[in-house]
């Protein structure tokens, strides 16, 4: 170790439970945004990592967390980064639309970790750290925008894994 | 400074002259282009600029207004932008932000959206009233000027292409701490109040540090 704060990024792992499946008319609109919300993300200021399938442009096909459950996972520079795509570019209007295509949540369904930075996180890593947010609520180990931690309390208690 | 206070350093009208200039721009405003925009004297301009930044309605920075730098490039001028934090006074004290921030969480966890984006679209065609939907975005523009929307027409090469964005939220404090579910009732409000079979439509646009809302010509859509 040559530094003594070692730079962090931001994961998150989000959740969604698809009211159709995905080759259904209803949610063709969604499957639309796709390509183009992807690209967005990749090219937004911050963006570090996402998830995609082998071979595939996305990771929709990857069910980790259940049959109809679609997962999104990707690593950023800041809090402040992932905020700005997820609410401030097209990726709003799938947002707002959510309710058409994808079941309420009851339990938490998106969660937000401290990684070093170049750690590429694993899904079984994300599904730990969501199950974490939904046993003991939000804590520097997993957390949502709502009640955000810094790199440095993640740090102060363990809970960045040394890469 | 309490926010009466910051709300009292406006009533000087060359004051409010200057800071209305410096938010309507929407970018950092150097005191020589501040002054001349109002015809004031520059040192004037730069006193009272100063007061508006103490008072925390403006920012200040220092930023090389020639684009150059390095040796030769010139000493920073001091250039001011509105303050993104909030003033607001009501007398006798009122609450209204916790108010709508405990409705929104209740409505977010209960998935309330489609009713209150019902709702958000029944107000704004009430507050259009009898009036004919917009016709063209100049008129959109007045309508939501009067709304605090802070709108200004962004110019394409194209003239068709033209566009209608805003640089202010009106719902900003509750949009950041609810955003698909405020901005989506934003979005019906405007809808009712632009009108459905208008020259002009609303449509979702987000973009960091802007309402998320766009209007622009309906025909853009229909070809």
């Amino acid at each position: 170790m040559t530094s003594a704060a070692p730079a962090a990024h931001l994961a998150e792992l989000n959740l969604a439970k698809l009211r159709h499946p995905l080759d259904d008319p209803r949610i063709e609109p969604f499957v639309e945004l796709l390509n183009p919300v992807n690209a967005a993300a990749d090219g937004a200021p911050g963006f570090v990592w996402r998830l995609v399938e082998e071979g595939a442009p996305d990771a929709t096909a990857m069910r980790p967390a259940g049959e109809n459950v679609i997962v999104t996972m990707s690593v950023w520079e800041t809090p402040e980064a992932l905020w700005e795509f997820t609410y401030r570019s097209g990726h709003l209007e799938v947002m707002r639309r959510r309710r058409e295509w994808f079941d309420r949540h009851v339990e938490a369904y998106l969660v937000l970790w401290w990684v070093p930075a170049g750690h590429i996180p694993t899904v079984d890593e994300a599904l730990e750290r969501l199950a974490d947010l939904r046993a003991n609520g939000p804590s520097p180990r997993a957390f949502t925008f709502a009640s955000t931690y810094t790199a440095a309390d993640s740090l102060r208690t363990d809970a960045v894994p040394t890469a | 400074m309490e926010d009466i206070d910051a709300i009292a350093a406006l009533q000087d009208p060359v004051r409010r002259r200057l800071y209305e200039y410096v938010a309507g721009q929407g970018r950092e405003v150097g005191r020589n282009e501040a002054a001349e925009a109002t015809g004031v004297a520059r040192t004037l301009a730069a006193h009272h600029l100063d007061k508006l930044a103490a008072a925390g309605l403006l920012e200040s920075g220092s930023r090389r207004l020639t684009g150059r730098s390095g040796p030769g490039a010139g000493r920073p001028a001091k250039v001011y932008t509105r303050s993104r934090a909030e003033r607001s006074v009501s007398l006798p004290a009122r609450d209204y932000r916790t108010a709508a921030e405990l409705l929104a969480e209740a409505a977010e966890e209960a998935g309330l959206d489609d009713g209150l984006c019902a709702a958000a679209r029944r107000r704004g065609e009430a507050l259009r009233g009898s009036a004919e939907p917009c016709d063209d975005l100049d008129a959109a523009r007045e309508l939501l000027a009067a709304r605090g929307y802070e709108p200004h027409i962004e110019d394409a090469e194209d003239a068709e292409a033209r566009v209608l964005r805003m640089r202010n939220c009106p719902f900003h404090a509750v949009a950041e701490r609810f955003p698909p579910l405020v901005c989506g009732m934003n979005l019906a409000l405007l809808e009712g109040l632009i009108g459905a079979d208008g020259a002009v439509r609303a449509r979702m646009d987000a973009r960091p540090g802007e309402c998320c809302v766009i209007i622009e010509p309906s025909k853009n859509n229909i070809d």
